[in-house]
Order: C-alpha cells, then sequence, then structure tokens
C-alpha cells in the first residue's frame, strides 16, 4: 500500500495552505481535491476580500486561489491528485478514495481534514421547483461559468453570502427582487448592505419564505413576517414574482470523515453544526487527525487559510520537521485571534468557548 | 396546487412523512432512513440529516444535540462496484 507522510483531504483555501506550510518544512504530502480544479471556494470568489494585508486582503479570491496553486506546483514535496474524492478512513489509518476511475489506498502518517463546508437546505412549500439553488451554485454559475440563473430573484438569507451574491447578481443585470433574513437583524457587513439598500433593493428583516409557486419552474415566492417567536404572522404575507429563489440560508461542516475516523464530536450551532473537538494546533481527539477551515467551524476564507497554516505546522512539527516551529505558530495563532478580534468574529469565540468547554485536556 | 415540502432531496421524502413517521414511534435518524430511504441517495443526508434532526428535536420537545446521530461509514458517496472489484 502507498505509503505518505501527510495526506491533506480538500483542495480549498484551507486544504491548499496547510499542504504548503506542511511541504515547506520538509512533508512529504499528498493533496487530495474532488472537483477537477484546485481552489475550492475561492475561484467564484470575484470580490476582493477583507481582513488584514497578511491574509491577501485586498485581492480577490480566484487571484489568492491561483498565487496558492502556483506555490503548491513548485513544490517537489507535494503531490496533487484532483478529481479525487476520499471515501473513507479506517481504524487503522487507512484512507480510501476514488480517482482517475480508480479505487486508491493510502497510508499517510498525518491526516489533516480540510473537506469544507455543504450549504444548508429549507423546507418550504414547493422546495423542489426548478429555478431554486444555493448561493453556491448561483456563484458557480456566474462567476466559474459566465451563466445567470434568471432574471429576478429573491435571496433568502442576509448574511454575508446572501448580500455578496445578491451584489454580484446585480453587476450582472440580474435583478434581485428583495433580500429576506429570519433573523431582526442583518447578519452580514454593513457596507455591503447599505450599498445594495442604496440600489433600491429592498433587506427584508424577520421574515420567512412560505411557499414558492410555478407550473414547471418558480414563477414566485410568498414571504411574510415572523413574530418574535419566529412564527409567521398572518396577513402580512407579500407576493413576489421571481423566477429564482436563491438560499443562502448557511453552512455546515462537512465532517462525515471525521465521524468515521473516531472524532469526539459537539454540535456547536455557532461552527453550523456538529464539528470535531480538538486542540488548539487543530489536532481531533483521534492522534494525528487534524482538522482546519470550515470543515472545523464555518467562518470565512481568510481563517480558514490561518487555519491551514496552523495544521500544516503542527503537523510539520509532529514529524519532527522544521526550524523556528514556536514562532511560526505562534504567529500564526497570533493572526487568527486577530482575525477574530472584530465585532464579527464574537461568534466564532463563543463557539470555540463551547468546544473547548471541557478543558483543552486533548493537547498532545 | 399541490404543495410538497421536500426534507430529502434526493430521495423525494417530504416533511409530512418524517413527521407521519416520528408520530409512529420513530426516534432517530437512522430509524427514519431504514424505513423511508431518507439519507440514503447522492448526498448521503448532507441536506436532510438536520432537518430530520429538526423535526425530532421538535417532536420530542429536546434540543437538537440530544438527537442521535446516524453511524457515519464509507464509502462517503455513492460509487460503483465495478470500482471496488477493479481497485487495491
Amino acid at each position: 500500500m502507498r505509503e505518505t507522510e501527510v495526506l491533506v483531504v480538500g483542495g480549498g483555501p484551507a486544504g491548499m495552505v496547510a499542504a504548503i506550510e506542511a511541504a515547506e518544512r520538509g512533508a512529504k504530502v499528498v493533496l487530495t481535491e474532488r472537483d477537477d480544479r484546485l481552489g475550492g471556494q475561492l475561484i467564484k470568489q470575484t470580490h476582493k476580500f477583507f481582513g488584514s494585508q497578511k491574509q491577501y486582503a485586498g485581492s480577490r479570491g480566484i487571484d489568492i486561489s491561483k498565487l496558492l496553486e502556483e506555490k503548491l506546483s513548485n513544490n517537489p514535496n507535494i503531490e496533487i491528485l484532483t478529481e479525487t474524492t476520499v471515501l473513507g478512513i479506517y481504524e487503522d489509518g487507512v484512507v480510501t478514495m476514488e480517482g482517475a476511475n480508480k479505487h486508491l489506498k493510502l497510508k499517510p502518517k498525518r491526516t489533516i481534514l480540510a473537506t469544507g463546508a455543504s450549504e444548508k437546505f429549507l423546507p418550504f412549500a414547493n422546495n423542489d421547483l426548478p429555478g431554486i439553488y444555493g448561493a453556491g451554485a448561483v456563484q458557480t454559475l456566474m462567476n466559474v461559468y459566465g451563466v445567470t440563473p434568471g432574471q429576478r430573484v429573491l435571496m433568502v438569507g442576509a448574511g454575508n453570502i446572501g448580500l455578496i451574491v445578491s451584489y454580484q447578481l446585480m453587476q450582472s443585470g440580474v435583478e434581485v427582487a428583495a433580500i429576506i433574513d429570519a433573523a431582526p437583524k442583518i447578519g452580514g457587513y454593513l457596507v455591503h448592505a447599505s450599498k445594495i439598500r442604496r440600489a433600491g433593493v429592498p433587506i427584508f428583516t424577520s421574515h420567512t419564505i412560505l411557499n414558492a409557486y410555478g407550473q414547471e419552474f418558480v414563477e414566485g415566492a410568498i414571504v411574510a413576517s415572523l413574530d418574535d417567536k419566529w412564527q409567521p404572522i398572518l396577513g402580512t404575507e407579500k407576493d413576489l414574482a421571481v423566477d429564482v429563489i436563491c438560499l443562502a440560508v448557511g453552512l455546515s461542516p462537512l465532517t462525515e470523515l471525521c465521524w468515521q475516523a473516531g472524532c469526539e464530536m459537539k454540535y456547536i450551532p455557532e461552527f453550523g453544526g456538529y464539528v470535531p473537538r480538538k486542540n488548539e494546533f487543530l489536532e481531533t481527539t483521534v492522534p494525528g487527525v487534524y482538522v482546519c477551515g470550515d470543515a472545523g467551524g464555518v467562518e470565512e476564507a481568510s481563517a480558514a487559510m490561518v487555519e491551514g497554516r496552523v495544521a500544516g505546522i503542527s503537523v510539520a512539527a509532529s514529524l519532527g520537521f522544521g526550524l523556528n516551529i514556536v514562532q511560526d505558530l505562534e504567529a500564526a495563532l497570533k493572526d487568527l485571534d486577530q482575525l477574530r478580534s472584530g465585532p464579527a468574529g464574537e461568534k466564532i469565540l463563543k463557539g470555540l468557548e463551547k468546544l473547548f468547554a471541557r478543558g483543552k485536556q486533548h493537547v498532545s | 396546487m399541490d404543495k410538497e415540502i421536500f426534507v430529502c432531496r434526493c430521495e423525494d421524502i417530504t416533511l409530512t412523512q418524517i413527521k407521519e413517521l416520528i408520530s409512529q414511534g420513530h426516534r432517530t435518524i437512522d430509524e427514519i432512513k431504514r424505513v423511508s430511504r431518507a439519507g440514503m441517495g447522492p448526498c448521503q443526508g448532507r441536506t436532510c440529516r438536520m432537518l430530520i434532526a429538526q423535526e425530532l428535536a421538535k417532536a420530542y420537545g429536546v434540543n437538537v444535540e440530544e438527537v442521535l446521530m446516524p453511524s457515519f461509514r464509507p464509502p462517503v458517496k455513492p460509487i460503483k462496484l465495478g470500482l471496488l472489484a477493479g481497485g487495491e
């Protein structure tokens, strides 16, 4: 059976950086990605990043992805397997995968799970009509393939993804009829929200979608106000004629492999669902299995990249590689703290507090 | 017009069906999966798992994290048997 020092599962922002950091310190790395190209969500992020300069603020996601890809392909310690899906992790640490129409086995010394997240779905009447998309699908259509999803969109969710995708739809000439959110407050950055509002798009908070309607595809949606117990208020229904309903209602960490590996899991609503317990160096309760990026708790791409750095350095250190491990780790952890120090980081810090609630006894 | 609320898109299982199964006494995601196939399609429950957990939590008056999670086994996605036959 093939062996390697480090396996990184997932070639998004977290996985790419983790692979680079481990390989630059001398570890042999295999990086798998189920898509036919690396980049994960970065390739559809055509907007400029916020945050600090070190985390590529001011750059567009797609350009950051290209930069990381270059670093990866220039490193002889890294083998990149695209169109390769990891299928399972077994008790003895063996990982199985499907790639190039073959079933492969690999025995890594360390495994970094950077599998990202999947979009949440919403139960409402007629939610199977064609024309109902996840925000990720809309971004893929528009920003990767240059295809608009329709003419008039109802955006469900006023978090950053909902706001940014709404703005991108407007930039592509698609009308956004309204943005609704069940929460009483806009979840995303106000700078995005005000830009959209200035363009005349209403944002209805404390609103939900009751049903979609249409014969063969979406022709409209009925939305209504919610009371303070999140129940729809009779008589507040609005009928919006739209041909697209875009769901931006949050993400769930993709953790099947963590469960399979036997990681202790904890339900943290702030992180989008179940996540593996981990120490601050991102090792899970299964020795040698690490997690970084959205798979360990939904956050955003800048944090995913710094987590990738932490995981990559930790893994290299645990294998005996690296010269300035302590300084490098401290610097990365400091950057992570800094990213989470603003108001947007409050939720993440609350989630981390819950995750570490029973202490850090798993620090190895 | 018929108004169906789908919970499991892969296997076409509706909220009505899920609620019906819960009222029959099914208490876990795995039990509901075994009798209805909810969560056994291409996405392997990524979409419906937590929606079903929410319904169970509501019905039994518990928090979502108290709902027993299903077992997770390889493979994480459906694969052809030929792949296994031809592989290592």
